[in-house]
């Protein structure tokens, strides 16, 4: 099987600082990895150069594309690389209000992305829209409202059906689980574990809530630093850590 | 269809003084289709260990342990978890389950896992929760509000819906009254009568003597103790 997402010795510097360094991973169809860390360890930045919007100094992320097999990203040209960006992949941001258009109604901020991979029927993009906003449990009379009308759970419920209704094969998350009340967050859990069985999602999910990998991710990375110093099943990396880091990571999370 | 070769695992506490903690030196042992081998010792003596390192949530620190052919010691990650989700299954003793996903569903999910028909997949757990007798009411419901017996139970019903070839059981008769020990004990023949392979620990003696073939005592592989 051909990896989906292929990461060799990615690197990016802020200056002399590192922002990550030395990062290199296979991703597999269907796989879901997580990467945690505390703030400041690189997993955004390593997320954003990834996801194509942070440029890396070097390193390769050869990603498998529909048409043409495996290309590497960061050589690609620009409009082919915003062109995945709206089919292939997705992005889901911690704050809904980045991934949303706040001015515009729900239903046309998943039509949006249906249009802008060339769907041009009002009656189907709307159909589509209804659908998703059920999918995500969202009642179909709020199609009309503005997402600034919404809640914060389901504005990022919102965020998931604007991002997934392309059909993507690859997801980014960052802390999609960050700032909603738990019980919110436990139904977006559900929610985001059922999709990513129906549709065959691989996802990257960055986040610093240990629980949340152990329920969605399949592999951990551990970051510190800009580094990768642990990597390997979550489970065994979560009950079994080998670095010390990972080690004070684990061993900090309170017990409920 | 598991076989462990001259395995042993340490832990390292880097943030106590790098404590190095040997807790097992020299395991090896081997299981046949159909044999049910039961893991005995005083607490602390490393069982659960054991089946961690069978399992690959614990990483051997030397030696080989095969399950299906396939060197957990030395696998790629993706490797172990298609080996979880065809060969190799796992009843802990605690229900680990994502919030608010109704019992019936939790209980068919290593079905769905691994690409059964959605009607087939519930309807086995269906059978499974009757055997075990969970009350139907209770069926759509999360399991996280359950009693600790009644989350045992979906457990062990989880833990059996696909037929796994090699299977670990920790304690999956504790906490269960008489006639729930019963049809888990049932199951574990079932298991055993279809060829699985089972890694158990049982502190219920009398169910140990029914259903298990042979015992090994893990002090023998506990570092520093002479066997």
């Amino acid at each position: 099987m051909t990896p989906l997402l292929q990461v060799k010795r990615i690197e990016k510097r802020y200056g002399a600082r590192i922002g990550c360094a030395d990062v290199s991973f296979d991703l597999y169809p269907g796989e879901v990895m997580g990467i945690v860390g505390e703030s400041g360890s690189g997993k955004s930045t390593l997320l954003n150069c990834l996801a194509g919007h942070l440029e890396p100094d070097a390193g390769q992320i050869i990603f498998d594309t529909r048409a043409d097999g495996p290309v590497d990203t960061v050589t690609m040209s620009e409009p082919e690389r915003r062109m995945l960006g709206r089919t292939d992949w997705a992005f889901v941001h911690q704050h809904a209000r980045d991934g949303l258009r706040m001015s515009v109604s729900a239903g046309g901020n998943i039509g949006e992305r249906l249009m802008a991979v060339g769907d041009c029927h009002y009656g189907d993009i709307r159909d589509k829209a209804i659908d998703w906003l059920d999918r995500v449990e969202i009642d179909e009379g709020r199609v009309d409202d503005r997402p600034t009308a919404f809640s914060g759970g389901m504005q990022q419920r919102l965020q998931i059906a604007r991002n997934l209704v392309t059909g993507p094969r690859l997801v980014f998350m960052d802390e999609p689980t960050g700032g909603l009340d738990v019980s919110v967050q436990a139904r977006l859990l559900d929610l985001l574990r059922g999709l990513v069985r129906e549709m065959g999602l691989s996802a990257i999910i960055v986040t610093h809530d240990l629980a949340v990998v152990r329920l969605l991710a399949d592999r951990l990375m551990v970051m510190k630093d800009g580094r990768v110093v642990e990597a390997g099943l979550t489970d065994q990396v979560l009950d079994d850590p080998q670095h010390a880091y990972t080690q004070l990571l684990v061993s900090s999370v309170l017990q409920v | 269809m598991i076989e462990l070769k001259d395995v042993s695992k340490s832990f390292t506490l880097h943030n106590q003084g790098s404590a190095v903690i040997p807790v097992m030196a020299g395991a090896s042992i081997k299981v046949a289709p159909g044999e049910c081998v039961a893991l005995t010792g005083a607490s602390g003596a490393g069982k659960s260990t054991l089946m961690r390192v069978i399992y690959g949530n614990y990483l051997a620190a030397s030696g080989q342990v095969f399950v299906g052919g396939l060197d957990l010691a030395r696998a790629e990650p993706r490797e172990i978890l298609t080996l979880r989700r065809e060969t190799l299954g796992y009843v802990s003793q605690f229900l680990r389950v994502v919030p608010r996903v109704p019992t019936l569903e939790v209980v068919a999910e290593p079905l769905l896992a691994i690409g059964c028909d959605k009607q087939k997949a519930l309807d086995k757990a269906a059978s499974l929760l009757a055997r075990l007798n969970i009350p139907e009411r209770l069926w759509m419901l999360s399991p996280t509000t359950f009693s600790g017996g009644e989350q045992q139970r979906v457990n062990i019903a989880s833990g059996f819906a696909h037929d796994y070839p090699a299977m670990l059981l920790d304690e999956p008769t504790a906490s269960l009254d008489v006639q729930n020990r019963e049809t888990v004990l049932t199951l574990i023949e079932e298991a055993k009568a279809r060829g699985a392979a089972i890694v158990g620990i049982f502190h219920d003696v009398g169910a140990r003597d029914r259903v298990c073939d042979r015992e090994i005592n893990v002090s023998e592989f506990t570092p520093g103790v002479a066997a």
